[in-house]
């Protein structure tokens, strides 16, 4: 009964992956830019609540309202006055430059926030700790399914958002020939900014997630993306954004049994899995074609 | 004054120079055919009218504005709009879903989907059908339909016969002819020379990047045409 | 390679020189470079020769670094994965009583070794996969190594067997090791680019495919440049253990060394072959005179690699190389003839 209990806290932890992967799996699929700093923009994020909860006092969740907008703006600056540079230089350049970047970030959260590591479970309140006993080997804890709720909700928002609108479909043809939507009319420059721009604020509650589940300090940016690139991958770059939360969910899922086996393994249980997955000859689970990046 | 105006205009691939010194007016309403032998330069030539190809030197002048400078999708909102060499259909996306998207910031004018697809009647069972899915004639409509979906006041049509079936072609080009009887002012870029003569105004044949013939489809001999088209007449330029 | 010859206007056929003057001293002089500096420990003490090796150890990086990504477009985030490799290795032939210095020349042979089967892996993809993948990799490894106790675990190992060697004869040794192995290293990718495959690695980097369909090798010759830059990293993972002495898996692992790569190759120039050994200088210079200064120097050095890639991609020297015409190095070829001197292809 335990691999049940496993199996479920794998697929909850996998909503956490696959929240932080969307952001990534949406820049790469439109603009085929890996942002490497990605993880370090949700702890960005985090920090943004951290400075809204020094100044008043209410739960990370109504924190975030403040902290969105600022990080939709902050991913709309780094399309135009960054990426959007470096995508006319060839693939080397944005990756380049996202990785300086990264460093920046970093950096700057260091030297603005010290090095101690913090946490905003507190504030968060019951959710952070409460659970549901099912069986006596099953626990639900609450801030789990809250995440997995959410991610779900995100990406189904973000679903809809990409089939059912005109801004949506327009970033959906950019996507599949960026030279011809320019051709019927779209700025596809504005398109990837407004992506950015979302892929931001969705790391940003990422972020959130992340400051509640466990704690955070101004390094701790680099795990998550690997996590998160893990997750795209694993679930097929290029493949539909649902798989990508398919993706985070196996990587929860081996994780955590992973942690079972050892618990100095998990991080590389899921390694191990990832590489597995790039050796295969589908290199993901739902993609059937390789991606040349 | 010309609707659109170009001037001495200079289009490089990398360090190939496709389009020489080029010199051209198209009057509001003309249909206008041009033709010429592959690398020509008759593609690179739309594309710098619609904006996918940044001149190296010389002027675009459209409706009396410079647009040299203008990027694409502006060009569209002005009234520009092409149908690509190939279709470039978004693939993923449905029929219906290809001429939305064109429509997002589209001019005033009488084309929306249910007109266009009163254009072309084989696109209503296709509506919700994936790009992708579609033979090349159903395609064609489609590019077409999708470039019309912008209100344009200039067409600009590269190789729309180009693979198609031969009844497929007879299909694009009636439901062409309806809208060029409308008033559109129309460039095609077209392989098939009998086809270009009969359905335009004025005929312009490019060899090597250059404009080597012009004049009234009526008025040229095929043989003028053909000779223009190979390059066949001695140039004075070059003795053997 | 005969020369075409030019129009019947002309007269004399064009030449294809390789050597010119200039390129001719400049190497001479480099090659009286290597030799004058094995004899540093000699005329310095023991503080500069230690930072001479610090610095030789980063130039092999970046020289490294660049063969993968600038002459391979491979660009790698995980080549601490084999300096850590390399590091470690040495430690363990170490304790398994092999001589030191001995070790540390297995140990880059050995990272070369285990590069061979990731090569069929990776090279596989391109671009962020690749980077990613390689990133992951390092990861997995620093764990691996971070649960072995015999190697110190978390808390990190020392090369204690150095001991047995006298401090000022250590720094010897190790510099001369540290200076022997850049050269080394530097001096396979120069004959590299000499060579065939030189040319091939130019069209790779132009346009893959249509570099595969004249029939160049594009796999086999990027896989000589991923084995090569791994053997190249382990050898600085090794140098450094050899100079700092005391190694744990969090520092050796990680991906810091990547960050001082890119800055030292972009800043002196991708895909060219003096531009990384400028970047080694310079970023020398500045962890001098700059690494105390904490947190708002990494800042910098990740701001100024961010203005390289945006603004300057060829670095000070691939700038200069493209503004002035001038090669110091004869990596390419000089075509001249009756109707002048036309511009080198490189």
């Amino acid at each position: 009964m335990t691999w049940v209990n496993d199996v479920i806290q794998g697929i909850m932890l996998g909503g956490f992956y696959g929240m932080l992967a969307c952001g990534l799996a949406l820049m790469f699929g439109l603009m085929r830019i890996i942002n490497l700093a990605h993880g370090d923009i949700a702890v960005l994020g985090a920090y943004l609540i951290y400075v809204v909860l020094q100044h008043w006092n209410t739960s990370p969740f109504v924190a975030i309202l403040p902290v969105l907008p600022v990080m939709l703006l902050l991913g709309y600056l780094l399309q135009r006055l960054l990426l959007e540079r470096s995508l006319r230089s060839g693939l080397l350049v944005p990756l380049l430059t996202t990785f300086g970047l990264s460093i920046v970030i970093q950096n700057l959260l260091q030297q603005g926030f010290s090095p101690d590591v913090r946490s905003l479970g507190a504030q968060a309140g019951s959710v952070a700790t409460a659970s549901w006993q099912i069986t006596s080997q099953l626990s639900i804890s609450a801030i789990g399914a809250l995440t997995l709720g959410v991610a779900i909700v995100i990406f189904g928002g973000l679903q809809l958002f990409l089939s059912r609108t005109g801004p949506g479909r327009q970033m959906r043809a950019t996507a599949q020939d960026p030279d011809t939507a320019e051709l019927v009319g779209i700025n596809s420059k504005a398109v990837y900014a407004r992506a950015t721009a979302i892929a931001v604020a969705i790391a940003a509650i990422g972020g959130m997630f992340l400051a509640i589940r466990s704690d955070f300090y101004p390094y701790s940016g680099p795990t998550y993306l690997i996590f998160a690139f893990e997750a795209v991958v694993i679930g097929g770059l290029g493949g539909s954004l649902w798989a990508t939360l398919l993706g985070g969910i196996v990587l929860g899922i081996a994780q955590t049994i992973g942690g079972q086996i050892n618990p100095e393994y998990p991080v590389l249980a899921g390694h191990i899995v990832f590489l597995l997955v790039l050796l295969s000859p589908r290199g993901g689970l739902v993609n059937l074609r390789r991606v040349s990046a | 004054m010309s609707l659109l105006e170009l001037e001495q205009l200079k289009l490089r691939h990398g360090l190939l120079e496709a389009v020489r010194d080029l010199t051209l007016s198209i009057e509001e309403g003309e249909t206008v055919a041009l033709v010429g032998a592959n690398g020509a330069g008759k593609t690179t030539l739309l594309r710098a009218i619609a904006g996918a190809h940044r001149p190296s030197a010389g002027r675009i002048g459209f409706d009396g504005a410079d647009i040299t400078r203008v990027p694409a999708y502006r060009r569209v909102q002005m009234g520009i709009a092409l149908v690509p060499e190939g279709r470039r259909l978004f693939p993923a996306l449905t029929v219906e879903e290809n001429l939305l998207v064109a429509a997002q910031r589209r001019r005033p004018g009488r084309w929306s989907v249910d007109t266009v697809i009163e254009a072309f009647p084989m696109l209503a069972r296709l509506r919700g059908q994936r790009a992708a899915t579609l033979s090349g004639g159903e395609q064609q409509a489609a590019a077409i339909g999708r470039a019309l979906m912008t209100n344009p006041r200039l067409l600009l049509l590269d190789e729309v016969s180009l693979g198609l079936a031969p009844l497929a072609v007879e299909d694009v080009y009636r439901s062409l002819d309806n809208v060029i009887a409308e008033g559109a002012t129309v460039i095609l870029v077209e392989q098939d020379l009998t086809r270009a003569a009969a359905v335009a105004d004025r005929v312009v044949c490019m060899l090597e990047g250059r404009l080597v013939l012009e004049g009234a489809g009526s008025e040229l001999t095929r043989e003028q045409i053909t000779e223009a088209y190979f390059g066949l007449r001695a140039k004075p330029e070059v003795q053997a | 390679m005969s020369a075409p010859p030019l129009a019947a206007a002309a007269g004399a056929p064009a030449r294809i020189r390789r050597w010119t003057r200039l390129s001719t001293g400049f190497t001479g002089g480099f090659g009286l470079l290597v030799v004058a500096m094995i004899f540093v420990p000699v005329v310095f003490g023991a503080n500069t020769v230690q930072d001479m090796t610090t610095l030789l150890t980063y130039l092999l990086m970046a020289v490294m670094w660049n063969a993968l990504a600038g002459y391979g477009g491979l660009v790698s985030i995980g080549q601490q994965a084999y300096i850590g490799l390399g590091a470690y290795a040495t430690v363990w032939l170490a304790q398994h009583s092999v001589n030191p210095y001995a070790g540390m020349l297995i140990a880059t042979a050995f990272c070369g070794l285990v590069a061979v089967p990731l090569s069929f892996v990776m090279l596989r993809f391109r671009g962020a996969q690749f980077a990613i993948g390689t990133w992951v990799v390092a990861e997995a490894l620093a764990i691996w190594v971070s649960l072995d106790n015999a190697l110190g675990a978390g808390t990190g190992t020392s090369l204690s067997q150095l001991d047995s060697y006298a401090p000022s004869s250590r720094e010897h040794y190790t510099y001369w090791m540290t200076l022997g192995c850049a050269a080394f290293f530097t001096g396979v990718v120069f004959l590299l680019l000499r060579s065939r495959l030189g040319s091939s690695l130019q069209a790779i980097r132009d346009d893959e495919d249509a570099a595969a369909s004249v029939g160049v090798r594009v796999v086999a010759g990027k896989r000589i440049l991923f084995l090569l830059a791994a053997a190249g990293a382990g050898a600085a993972g090794a140098m450094t253990v050899a100079n700092t002495l005391f190694i744990e898996p969090t520092a050796i692992f990680s991906v810091n060394y990547t960050a001082f790569m890119i800055f030292m190759v972009l800043v002196g120039g991708l895909g060219t072959f003096e531009g990384p050994i400028i970047g080694a200088v310079v970023f020398y210079f500045m962890q001098n005179l700059f690494g105390n200064d904490g947190v708002w120097y990494l800042v910098a050095l990740g701001g100024v690699a961010m203005a390289f890639a945006l603004f300057l991609p060829r670095g000070v020297w691939g700038t200069l190389e493209e503004r002035t015409g001038l090669r110091f190095m004869p990596l390419g070829y000089r075509v001249s003839g009756a109707a002048g001197a036309a511009p080198e292809e490189p």
